[in-house]
């Protein structure tokens, strides 16, 4: 990759089919390499924004779509920037290459190579602790699109195309820029009534030296931020349309079915392979690392041979692996005296010595399932010189230096068609797939479709890690915490780093994790660290606020004193929810709060428990400080569905191990929230006008807690386990 | 074994296995990819179309079950994302992946064809679809839309 230089952040202006091609590359060699069809008069080159001739605004995408939004969201900021009428706007998502990923123009301010505008400095400055992870990842996960993506180049890219356009109409009228306005892909003198539309100005406004800090709008000046706009995916999504994955067809294609060895570590040895050959459409079977596919001209005739073959289990070291083994494992880590501490303030030990109110509970929630409605599935093409792989994916970047890898050849031959997903939630980020299917294509000689079933997706996940922790609280004689301890077990995706710590004001603290072997494989999970340590943090607070004798909403209020935004989304809550209004009886709120990925989510769930122990939410009512929420009805949305993501985890979510392997294998054991179970819910936004934060994740974290509290209230029962389901509450 | 569909109007004469679950004959043998795979033992709709105008789950469906049926798939409800619910969908801005929506649709289209007035507890017994993005609000947003009219 090129080094970067000053111009990297945006690239010439380019003359494009006679538009204005305004974009982001390292080499000027660069700009033609994936020219989609170099004699089209719209030739799309590696660019954030084109202004074609005939006044439309086209936007490169470089995040994938999988129902969050921000193949809207970052259309609109720069749409935004640019004054763009938005009816002309559309969107283009980008190919797998260095040249989007998602790090590059943070990477480039570590170089201090690339100019930005100074607004943007604080957020970068903020985001540096991450970017170590993030180089070379164009990543579809930790909330970044809108906050990175979009802040980053969006907008600045926006700002930019607006500067050259208005510039090149002061260069046609012979006026000042500064006499011009814009609007709605319209640059106008009023003085002289001249007009021209963006498309007219595009060729001149290519030649326009490109401004390396264009001035961006302040949050005052947003026209289009801030407005709810329909999504463009969503038309394709109610006609079939819309080209997931598990869709393409790719001439000469064949299907495979896979299975996997089901203890972890082991492998599968088949016996009547001749009578698998013999099955109607099959072509081949392929023994993979830890698996065994069968190959054939159907996908249902590749999954009934596969069922029909005899498979003998052979060889791994966890065959007697159970879930009580690892709980107790874990317990016992978690009592340590080791660990790497996230917070060590003030002195604990001699907090706890001098208190006479001593809380102490232990926690532990599972592992679980992503279940992803679209079952996993890659479609690869391996050929003597080239592998195309076609495939929804979160890191299309990893996706193509795993396919590499697999192919056996360098990553230039490596193309990635990156389609519409069928849901992620951190499962299409991890690459076990693509490198499946590549390596089937390579061995069989044709283009193969694999698909997993639902029960090797539940199997064979990357899972949520199971965490358990020991925490200890001192009180003092008003009942607020002096001291606050929390040793809990660290088995890998504890992240993002600030997900253990407690957001109170609290003035010893001790929070460490002690690490430990997961046992299986493990991967982030929809709000990675904060899905556990919401659960812990916030349950735990809640028990301190019963034992001080005060409202865990009050309670919580005092300890965010010197947080006032925290304060004003836990207020806005309670008083949504009209916490402390009567409820009918066998009713009660339980409500908790999370900052997660840049955003302050607080959640009250009004729930219900009968006579027999089953647990109803009726309603949950939401309020989110993003700072400035770009598209507020996706934001709502993503609140919504974060809240059944966490809910059907908090009620049902239990990956359990039996043997070496996941006792769970489909919907009906691995249950998940459907309407009948759904509460109301009712999302408010606050716009704080802080930096923009993440809202695919927030919502998730503070459901757990919100209904358990609610459990506590009406029945004293503490949980301090998940799932809900798994306790008796008649 | 000879297999006779109507499948949106066209007919089809297929020589399949009789067992093929109409699921993966739509898929794979006609190419109607707007039906969904999502757990392969009815539990979660993605795979719901219309077989004589009645909501069916085709993971688990033979195609030999549904032999000269007339048969009705999300690429065959509206033209141009013209029907009541896609309109509906659209509108309330329902999914979000959307991988669930083509069953989804095709469930709340055949529950309102048979009750134009379903009440919540209606929608919650006949509609069992799963969605993991979780857009139950929407879907019963969109659904009281489409009864009130």
């Amino acid at each position: 990759m090129g080094k970067f230089t000053r111009r990297a952040f945006m690239a010439t202006g380019g003359l494009v089919g006679g538009g204005l091609a305004l974009g982001f590359a390292f080499a000027p060699n660069r700009l033609t390499i994936y020219t989609a069809d170099p004699d089209s008069a719209d030739a799309q080159l590696n660019t954030w924004v084109m202004i074609t001739p005939d006044n439309k605004v086209v936007v490169t995408v470089p995040h994938a779509e999988m129902g969050q939004g921000s193949q809207t969201g970052l259309p609109m900021m720069l749409a935004d920037e640019l004054d763009a009428d938005w009816s002309t706007v559309s969107m283009v998502q980008a190919p797998a290459t260095e040249i989007y990923a998602n790090s590059d123009l943070a990477r480039g301010f570590v170089l201090g190579d690339v100019s930005l505008p100074n607004s943007i400095f604080r957020l970068l400055d903020y985001s540096l602790f991450k970017l170590s992870g993030m180089i070379g990842v164009q990543n579809t996960g930790g909330s970044s699109a809108v906050r990175y993506t979009g802040n980053m180049a969006m907008r600045s890219a926006g700002a930019a195309a607006k500067h050259m356009l208005l510039q090149a109409a002061a260069t046609r009228w012979g006026v000042s820029a500064s006499s011009l306005t814009a609007s709605e892909s319209v640059v106008t003198h009023a003085a002289s009534n001249q007009s021209a539309t963006y498309g007219e100005l595009a060729s001149e406004a290519a030649l326009m030296e490109v401004p390396l800090q264009p001035t961006l709008k302040s949050p005052d000046q947003f026209t289009l931020i801030g407005t709810s706009q329909p999504r463009f995916d969503i038309p394709s999504k109610v006609d079939g349309s819309a080209e997931y994955g598990i869709d393409v067809e790719v001439p000469g294609m064949l299907y495979a079915a896979i299975k996997h060895a089901p203890v972890f570590g082991s492998k599968y040895q088949a016996t009547n392979l001749s009578e698998v050959r013999a099955s109607r459409g099959v072509m081949d079977i392929v023994e993979l690392d830890g698996a065994i596919a069968v190959v054939a001209d159907n996908f249902w005739r590749a999954k009934i041979a596969l069922d029909m073959m005899e498979l003998q289990c052979i060889g791994g070291d966890r065959q007697s692996m159970t879930s009580a083994q690892i709980y107790d494992r874990y317990a016992e880590a978690a009592l340590s005296e080791d660990g790497s501490y996230d917070a060590d303030i003030g002195d604990t030990a001699a907090a706890l010595a001098q208190s006479d109110r001593i809380v102490k509970a232990s926690y532990r929630v599972p592992f679980l399932a992503h279940a992803a409605m679209e079952p996993l599935n890659c479609t690869a093409s391996v050929t003597k010189d080239r592998c195309d792989v076609w495939v929804g994916h979160q890191n299309p970047l990893g996706a193509r230096a795993a396919a590499a890898v697999a192919a056996g050849m360098d990553a230039d031959n490596v193309t990635i068609h990156n389609r519409m997903l069928g849901g992620g939630f951190g499962r299409r980020t991890p690459t076990d797939f693509v490198t499946q299917a590549v390596t089937l294509s390579r061995q069989v000689g044709a283009p193969i479709k694999l698909i997993w079933s639902r029960e090797e997706d539940i199997q064979h996940d990357m899972y949520r890690p199971a965490v358990a922790n020991h925490m200890s609280a001192a009180l003092d004689a008003d009942g607020m915490p002096t001291a606050w301890t929390n040793s809990y077990t660290n088995s890998g995706q504890n992240e993002p780093a600030e997900s253990p710590l407690t957001q109170y004001a609290i003035p010893n603290q001790s929070i460490k994790g002690v690490d430990v072997d997961s046992a299986v494989p493990i991967g982030a999970w929809r709000s990675v660290g904060h899905t556990q340590h919401s659960f812990f943090n916030e349950s735990f607070v809640d028990e301190l606020a019963v034992e001080a004798g005060i409202d865990p909403y009050q309670y919580r209020r005092k300890l965010l004193a010197d947080m006032p935004r925290h304060r004003k989304v836990l207020d806005v809550a309670a008083q949504k929810a009209g916490w402390g209004e009567p409820l009918p009886a066998g009713r009660a709120r339980g409500i908790a709060i999370e900052q997660s990925f840049g955003s302050i989510v607080a959640e009250v769930a009004e729930v219900s428990v009968s006579d027999d122990g089953d647990v109803t939410v009726h309603k949950v009512t939401a309020v989110i400080d993003c700072g400035t929420a770009v598209n507020p009805d996706s934001v709502v949305a993503q609140i919504e569905g974060g809240i059944i993501y966490g809910l059907t985890a908090a009620l049902y979510g239990d990956i359990e191990i039996a043997d070496g392997c996941v006792v769970q294998t489909n919907f009906p054991d691995y249950p998940m929230v459907t309407l009948q179970q759904a509460p109301d819910i009712e999302v408010h936004i606050i716009n704080s006008g802080e930096a923009i934060g993440g809202v695919g994740e927030p919502g998730t974290p503070p459901i757990a807690p919100a209904v358990t509290n609610a459990i506590y209230q009406i029945t004293g029962k503490r949980i301090r386990n998940l799932p809900i389901s798994a306790h008796d509450l008649s | 074994m000879t297999i006779e569909l109507r499948v949106n109007g066209v007919s089809h004469q297929l020589d399949i296995e009789e067992d093929m679950p109409l699921l993966w004959v739509l898929r794979d043998e006609l190419g109607l990819k707007g039906t969904k795979f999502g757990c392969g033992v009815s539990a979660c709709g993605a795979c719901t179309v219309h077989v004589d105008g009645e909501a069916m789950r085709t993971c688990t469906l033979p195609v030999g079950a549904v032999d000269g049926a007339d048969i009705t798939t999300i690429e065959g409800l509206g033209a141009d994302q013209a029907h009541p619910v896609q309109i509906a969908w659209i509108e309330k801005q329902v999914p979000q992946c959307g991988y669930c929506q083509s069953g989804m649709i095709m469930a709340v289209a055949a529950l309102l064809d048979e009750n134009p007035n379903p009440t919540r507890a209606d929608l919650d017994d006949t509609i069992t679809n799963i969605c993991r993005c979780g857009t139950y609000q929407r879907v019963r947003a969109a659904v009281d839309e489409l009864s009130q009219a």
